[in-house]
């Protein structure tokens, strides 16, 4: 798409881009995709605050709740600024969302939520959700996630999706107006299933398999980064201990006491920039768990389409052997061992009239069994298209935009060393004064 | 030429006490024990008392001896070279050790010749160190590497200790080289030229085990006296020597730490680069930026690898030296203490027996000897005879111990000076280095980063290509 080209290379040619400007880029990418929401409206989510209130077993909780802001975009309007429209949401509220958007969109590759719970952590980071820099990462998850509904080409049109960007309250009822709970119940049993597909579709089966890759590999590679993470903590941190020793050296020392001194404070600098360092490597961490958990939501499509297809192949069993049944009704031949052939063999055939009634019964079943063949087929196939158009989507999405953090991973170990040649020249030029 | 005067006689080595051959055989025994031992700062026996009778010579004289110009030890004023190099394992029925080839190249004139080859091992290092600091105890000896290293149980003939090691005996000998005292040493001469026959029967001359220890007696008894009239500027290089310790100490420790951590960070990032290769595996479009992600987390791994090596081999052995110098500061300011203590000691014994002759003569003595038959007249004559011999042989003594009190003095606080300078120009280097390597590992990692996002750049463009055409 020659729109994606142009934006890679202006990406590429600004290598002073910091991790906020490229999650811009990527979201500009997503409003050029130009969905119709997205072209009449500008989401976000501003802020975060922590609220108490009572649960649903009247105990005292703290949670934090996010500002949604929507603002309509008005292309002739210049100068003027158009009216906020903003309400609070909770994480909870987005976790029913999504399952709404599954359940009611089973073909499509839903977005992920950012993580309930911080994974992966080194050890500086805190694992606890009401940590000030969890809430913000989690702020910006929940935002990227909207954007990334809102820029989908099926979801975007979805009114409870409208609904919950729009409206505070009745919001949840009305989801629960269309029924999508019991789906949901029956999806989420069918799909934890164990059952065996006759003919599996090598696609769905080789998609199914790179969703199994996908997330295996992202989260050996956020488990390692985390451990390397940890330790150049370590190092950078153990720099400073220079700083000290240098300034209580240069004390005793006549001349070169000053070099010494300020020697000392760039191995302070050193040592204080790898905070820094870190909280952009956790941006990228962050762009590799978007997708780790894109996977996830991959691989529940892959299985989604088992479903339909073991399904579509049950009907067609099942009328297969209902057709049967009438043949060996009609021509009284048992060709196949049945119970009823072996009983009716021992006690004797049935009247013509008990037969004539089984065969009647026999055909409406069959009818019905065709119409249910006929159904699932549309259904499978009609879910297939749909699918596999989304998978496409989704495929190129991921391209892009691993792509793209890959690209922006290189500019923080970029500007990483420029920081580390800067300081340590300084470092040298105390030195030499020694 | 370095240093103001070349003073023969002031040197080392000249044997002013014979010592019988079979006693010169337990000195060997003892220095060979030295090996067993598992750490070694220090180990000459010699506490501020120097047995060479050639030192007798006026104080002036001496204190000329250490008056050092300024000294420029360039490249083009230096006249000796000395090497070590060509580690060899040598392996005999009682022990392996291991020998180190000396080369010497010199234009001085007290040569033979002007390039010599020897074999040493570390025993004959050790000998000359001690040879030097029994000569002149106030002067800073730069300090050897230590005999075994109990961290980690490196073993003695692991390459890399063996490594370190020789550069280590290669800084020390060009340290005594430079030192303008030092260098004219005829020990240190010998040490350069000698075959090892003629080493091993040099070495059995000088003092003898006994004198020594008779030495260290009397060098104990004065440290435990303790010094009264200190100098402050003795006391203020006391505290700074103290205070250095402890600061080239942290900075030691610091620097290990360093490496430590630098270690387990390479150990979890050469885990990254398979990551990202195995995810390529995987992928279709973005197989060909994995795998260029992995191969440039690769390369970082190698230059960590050897950016660490780099602090291992040429940061921590400085640091480890100053470390051992710092001892060896303290070392020499407790010997001028001694000889001071020792000086204080002998004052005040001279003063006292000038005490006893001027006061009265005892009525007891005097009372025992009209016993016997002797007139008192007779009796005080004799007592004042015999006080004046005394007092004359202590006051001779006493001056000879003022001389070196003042000679060592001198020698110290110049030395000190030149020691001060010498480290400010190592640890300036060391770190200059070290800083140095630094920006070069970060320019390398820089440009592996940037040739990929220049090969994204072309990939881009390519794409972009494609799409309008």
């Amino acid at each position: 798409m020659a729109d994606s080209g142009s934006e890679a290379i202006a990406v590429i040619g600004n290598t002073d881009l910091t991790p906020s400007e490229s999650e811009n880029n990527l979201k500009n990418t997503m409003v050029e995709k130009g969905t119709s929401l997205l072209k009449k409206m500008e989401i976000s989510v501003a802020e975060a605050e922590k609220r108490t209130g009572k649960n649903a077993v009247n105990m005292q909780e703290t949670y934090t709740v996010y500002l949604i802001e929507t603002r309509p975009v008005d292309a002739a309007s210049e100068g003027t600024n158009p009216a906020l429209d903003s309400l609070w949401r909770r994480y909870s509220e987005f976790e029913l969302l999504r399952n709404y958007l599954l359940v009611t969109y089973p073909f499509a590759v839903v977005p992920p939520l950012p993580e309930k719970r911080a994974e992966f952590v080194w050890h500086k980071l805190s694992a606890d959700n009401m940590d000030p820099d969890f809430v913000e990462r989690r702020r910006v998850g929940l935002e990227n996630f909207l954007l990334r509904v809102a820029s989908h080409p099926v979801l975007s049109s979805d009114k409870i999706f409208y609904l919950f960007l729009t409206e505070e309250n009745g919001w949840k009822e009305t989801m629960f107006e269309t029924g999508f709970q019991a789906k949901a119940d029956s999806r989420l049993k069918a799909l934890n299933a164990t059952f065996r597909v006759k003919n599996p579709d090598k696609r769905f089966a080789e998609m199914k398999h790179y969703g199994d890759e996908l997330q295996s590999v992202i989260s050996q590679l956020l488990r390692v980064r985390a451990r390397a993470a940890d330790r150049l903590y370590g190092v950078y941190k153990v720099h400073g201990n220079y700083g000290r020793v240098f300034s209580e050296w240069s004390a005793i020392e006549k001349e070169m006491g000053d070099g010494l001194q300020s020697a000392g404070h760039h191995m302070d600098a050193y040592a204080a920039s790898v905070d820094d360092i870190l909280e952009e490597e956790e941006h990228y961490a962050d762009q590799l768990k978007e997708y780790l958990f894109y996977a996830d939501a991959l691989r529940t499509v892959c299985r989604k389409h088992e479903l339909t297809q073991y399904e579509l192949e049950m009907a067609v069993q099942d009328l297969t052997s209902k057709k049967q049944q009438r043949e060996e009704l009609a021509t009284g031949t048992i060709r196949t061992f049945s119970l009823k052939g072996m009983t009716s063999k021992l006690f004797g055939q049935e009247t013509p009239e008990q037969r004539e009634a089984k065969l009647k019964m026999l055909e409406t079943q069959i009818e019905e069994g065709e119409e249910q063949v006929k159904e699932r087929n549309a259904e499978c196939d009609e879910f297939v298209k749909s699918a596999w158009v989304d998978i496409e989507r989704f495929k190129e999405q991921k391209d892009h935009d691993l792509r793209e953090s890959l690209i922006s991973y290189a500019i923080m170990q970029i500007s990483m060393c420029k920081k580390g040649i800067q300081v340590w020249n300084n470092a040298k030029e105390c030195f030499n004064k020694m | 030429m370095s240093g103001s005067v070349v003073d023969n006689t002031v040197s080392s080595g000249n044997s002013s006490v014979a010592i019988p051959t079979d006693i010169s055989g337990q000195i060997l025994d003892i220095d060979e024990d030295d090996d067993l031992e598992v750490f070694s700062k220090d180990t000459t026996l010699s506490d501020g008392s120097s047995l060479n009778a050639s030192m007798q010579t006026s104080s002036a004289s001496m204190i000329n001896q250490y008056k050092f110009e300024e000294e420029e030890e360039d490249a083009d004023t230096k006249d000796i070279f000395v090497t070590v190099d060509n580690p060899e394992s040598h392996v005999t029925a009682i022990e392996t050790y291991i020998t180190y080839r000396v080369e010497t190249k010199t234009t001085r004139s007290e040569f033979d010749s002007s390039e010599f080859e020897v074999r040493r091992r570390y025993q004959d290092f050790l000998w000359l160190k001690g040879r030097l600091e029994e000569a002149h105890p106030t002067l800073i000896v730069h300090p050897l590497p230590e005999k075994f290293v109990m961290k980690g149980m490196v073993e003695r003939f692991n390459e890399d200790f063996i490594e370190t090691r020789r550069s280590a005996l290669h800084k020390f000998l060009n340290k005594i080289a430079e030192h303008p005292i030092f260098s004219s040493s005829e020990d240190f001469k010998i040490f350069l030229t000698a075959g090892s026959g003629e080493l091993t029967s040099h070495k059995k001359q000088g003092p003898g085990f006994l004198s020594r220890m008779g030495e260290t007696v009397k060098a104990v008894a004065a440290a435990v006296r303790g010094v009264r009239g200190r100098p402050q500027e003795f006391t203020d290089m006391q505290e700074y020597a103290e205070a250095f310790s402890q600061k080239i100490s942290s900075i030691d420790k610091v620097t290990q730490r360093i490496v430590r951590e630098q270690k387990e960070y390479l150990e979890e990032l050469k885990e990254c680069g398979p990551t990202y290769a195995l995810w390529s595996q995987s992928e279709e479009e973005l197989a060909e930026p994995l795998k260029n992600v992995a191969g440039c987390v690769d390369k970082c791994c190698k230059e960590t690898e050897e950016q660490v090596k780099h602090l291992n081999d040429h940061l921590i052995p400085v640091l480890h030296e100053y470390v051992l110098c710092a001892d060896t500061l303290k070392a020499v300011l407790r010997r001028r203490d001694n000889i001071q203590a020792d000086f204080e000691v002998k004052t005040e014994a001279l003063a006292t027996k000038k005490a006893d002759r001027d006061a009265d003569s005892k009525v007891l003595s005097l009372a025992w000897d009209s016993l016997v038959g002797r007139s008192p007249e007779e009796v005080k004559q004799q007592k004042q005879q015999k006080l004046k011999g005394e007092i004359k042989e202590m006051r001779d003594e006493l001056d000879k111990v003022e001389d070196r009190l003042e000679w060592a003095n001198n020698a110290l606080k110049s030395d000190w000076t030149r020691w001060q300078k010498g480290m400010r120009t190592d640890l300036r280097s060391a770190f200059n280095d070290t800083a140095e390597r630094n920006v070069s590992y970060y320019e390398k990692c820089l440009a592996v980063w940037e040739s990929f996002l220049q090969s994204q750049r072309t990939d881009a463009e390519g794409n972009g290509n494609v799409d309008f055409s």
